[in-house]
């Protein structure tokens, strides 16, 4: 293990770090959505998990699973080792439980869902009618230079599915896309099969917990030799106050599939902090690909650091069949600390995961976030390419892992972790793991911490680019390996949310 | 016109005084030579008439007709029409020559009210101008002078001067680091820019360049200062015996 600590040296000029400042002041999605909700009682206990597998209607198998869960958890303890610094969260003031009034019966169509919930993914730019229309977490004014693309959502509110569109469409593929309350009811054969077997109860803090009291999330199962025709995805909103969401995702490429999956997520403006801890296991079986894309734009807090979503998620992809193919795509912008390592196993020989990742701390922000590749097939190959930007005080660290077991002959690995540093207050860490076991494999890595420098910004501006676009600019010249890793429609709002995010009033 | 009165500056950082009282007065279609021994304040000139952050002023002025641009920040400077070709092009991975140099060229059109050029419309002005360059288009889609050999970067910048069509252009000793035929093709493009209404501020160690690109006046800087004024003849005079007879 080998770290890097760097620091920005004087030089960049007040103005630029001026007109990057405050990622708080230009959060777009902080509203918040004033509809009845009904809470579980604060805190956390048997009772509450017991409660909150009662309200999913949940068969014994899944409440004893849950139950076991928060055995465990309640004697293990938060992890001390990410490069984080935040207050401890206090587990018994919060809501583990919150669903809006109206949802009491799941809505069959989207004509009997509550106005204001419809209004809310409106705002957000969230299709949630069965339009050829655009996915994405930016507001759809940006929208109009892109041709629109059938993307099928499934909405997440709290603690709970608001609902989930194409399903017809999908189903006369065979494929299963719905909620995961719905699944463990009507496909509990193939719940029961998957969940947790990559990413155990066991597995982490985070982890445990959310496997006690996961409320919701999304099922996705392509059926052998199927391409998903159209982009899932998920839109997790996080609005009432106090409570944590804890959702879980299950994705199952059955042999030879292909499915592209999108996952957004934005929360308002508070003052206190929220718990987000999710869990997402993807099972790719032989020849099957998963792509996996994110773009994580919760509340950030403000521009001192107050409020903002504490974001713990444990994300896994088992490349399980021969040949398989997992690729995680995420661009991180949001949250106040940000804890989050989406990895593959590769386990199917000449199994392929690949790791694409922007992540961007401003102001007070923390990201401690990265990937594990662990090769245990023959002739797996891994590629991991991570930009970290940092700017104000914010702390920006990459964490990864690659482990090659002795029996993954003739694996590779290839990484490049790039760190470009915006003012001289905040910091850029790399800690890369590399063990390898097998000596037919190779691994390769890469490194670098650069600024934004003067000349390069003069330079802009002598030809007439005003400071604001140059330095968006140069940042998505920064990151653009990563951003053409996203499915193209994505690629561009996410450009979008970059220079958003960096730039106070560019967007 | 472009005239700069009695201009004083220092570097910032390094709190020295470079600039000891220049008087430059510039008509439009004219093309101006300074030439000038290493520390002369050369570049130093260039960069204060563009505007990059860390050369104070202390006094003086720069105006073009007539008005003073000393307020206007360098991106304003350019869409009025300043160019500055560098001595050392910077280089910016990821982001593309093409979508630069249409971004800088739409930035200034906007600046000035015009209409932005859409990429069709931007492409086949682009393709014109880099032909006659010999800029090809490969070279184009490439990270803005990432990987560019010495001859690439400054045919680059001359070709971004021929889109971005300024009024007023500074060459920083473009002929630095290239070869004869590298230097005639530049020249071949600072040429074909040569117009009624545009003017050149050629800076240059090398009477060489002068021979592709004939000034109307040369200039020799020393110390700060503009110790001699006159025609090409005083750039082969500096050939044949060197400054240190006119510094004397």
């Amino acid at each position: 293990m080998s770290e890097l600590k760097l620091e920005a040296k004087d030089g960049i000029d007040q103005e630029t770090i001026n007109s990057v400042k405050s990622l708080g002041e230009s959060y777009k999605y902080g509203f918040t959505t004033d509809i009845d909700m009904e809470y579980a009682p604060k805190g956390l206990s048997e009772e509450i998990v017991k409660l909150i597998s009662k309200k999913n209607d949940e068969p014994d198998w899944m409440l004893n699973w849950r139950l076991e869960a928060y055995k465990r958890w309640v004697k293990m303890d938060e992890p001390n080792w990410p490069m984080l610094n935040y207050k401890g969260i206090d587990y018994d003031d919060q809501y583990y439980y919150a669903k809006p009034k109206s949802l009491e019966k799941k809505p069959k169509s989207l004509d009997e869902v509550e106005p204001a919930l419809l209004e809310t993914y409106a705002k957000l730019g969230i299709p949630l009618k069965e339009q050829e229309f655009l996915a994405g977490v930016i507001s759809p004014e940006n929208n109009k230079d892109t041709k629109p693309k059938k993307v099928a959502v499934d909405a997440v509110f709290d603690s709970v599915s608001v609902g989930t569109t194409f399903k017809d469409e999908l189903e006369k593929l065979g494929i299963i896309f719905c909620s995961i309350s719905e699944a463990i009811k009507l496909y509990p054969d193939l719940v029961k099969k998957y969940i947790g077997t990559v990413v155990p109860r066991s597995d982490n803090y985070f982890a445990t917990l959310n496997s006690a009291v996961f409320s919701d999330g999304s099922f996705v199962y392509i059926p052998e030799g199927v391409k998903c025709p159209m982009e899932l995805s998920t839109y997790f909103r996080i609005n009432a106050e106090n409570t944590g969401q804890f959702e879980r995702t299950l994705i199952i490429a059955d042999k030879k599939s292909y499915v592209s999956y999108l996952e957004g997520c934005t929360a308002p403006m508070r003052d206190t902090h929220q718990l987000h801890a999710a869990v997402v296991e993807l099972v790719a079986l032989d020849e099957a690909s998963i792509k996996y894309s994110t773009v994580q734009n919760w509340y950030p807090g403000d521009e001192n650091g107050k409020g903002g979503i504490y974001n713990f998620v444990t994300k896994r992809a088992d490349c399980r069949g021969a040949n398989s193919k997992v690729m995680w795509t995420q661009i991180e912008t949001g949250s106040a600390v940000t804890w989050k390592y989406p990895s593959c196993i590769l386990r199917g020989d000449n199994s392929q995961g690949e790791f694409y990742s922007v992540a961007i701390a401003n102001n007070y922000q923390q990201a401690d976030t990265g990937t594990k590749m662990i090769h245990l097939g023959k002739g797996t190959r891994s590629r991991i390419v991570s930009k970290g930007i940092s700017a104000g005080k914010a702390q920006n660290t990459y964490r990864g892992l690659v482990n090659i077991h002795p029996k993954a002959a003739n694996s590779r690995n290839f990484t490049q972790c790039d760190s470009l540093l915006i003012g001289n207050k905040c910091g850029a860490h790399t800690v890369p793991y590399i063990e390898n076991k097998n000596n037919s494999s190779r691994t390769e890595h890469e490194a670098t911490t650069s600024k934004i420098d003067d000349d390069q910004l003069f330079y802009c501006l002598q030809r007439g680019i005003n400071e604001e676009d140059a330095v968006a600019l140069i940042i998505n010249g920064f990151c653009k390996e990563v951003l053409q890793a996203l499915p193209m429609e994505f690629a561009l709002e996410a450009q979008k949310l970059v220079a958003i995010s960096l730039e106070g009033s560019v967007g | 016109m472009f005239e700069i009165k009695d201009l004083h500056v220092n570097i910032s950082e390094v709190e020295k005084k470079i600039i000891n009282g220049i008087n430059l007065k510039i008509n439009p279609g004219e093309v101006h030579a300074i030439m000038g021994p290493n520390g002369s304040g050369k570049s130093t000139l260039s960069y204060t008439l563009s505007g990059k952050e860390g050369y104070e002023i202390e006094k003086g002025d720069i105006e073009l007709d007539g008005e003073s641009i000393l307020d206007d920040e360098p991106d304003e400077r350019a869409a009025k029409g300043i160019f500055l070709a560098f001595q050392y092009p910077i280089e910016i991975p990821g982001v593309g020559n093409l979508s630069f140099i249409r971004t800088a060229l739409n930035s200034q059109r906007k600046f000035n009210g015009k209409d932005e050029l859409n990429p069709a419309e931007f492409l086949k002005i682009l393709r014109e101008k880099a032909d006659y360059l010999n800029v090809d288009m490969e070279m184009l889609k490439r990270p803005l002078n990432v990987g560019f050999s010495g001859g690439e970067k400054k045919r680059n910048e001359i070709l971004q001067m021929a889109l971005l069509e300024p009024r007023f252009c500074i060459l920083d000793e473009t002929d630095s680091g290239l070869d004869v035929d590298a230097m005639k093709q530049v020249s071949k493009g600072v040429n074909s820019l040569r117009s009624e209404d545009r003017s050149f501020l050629i800076i240059t160690h090398y009477q060489r360049l002068l021979d592709y690109i004939k000034p109307d006046f040369v200039h020799i800087m020393a110390k700060g200062k503009i110790i001699k004024t006159g025609g090409p003849e005083l750039a082969l005079e500096v050939e044949d015996q060197g400054y240190t007879h006119l510094l004397n």
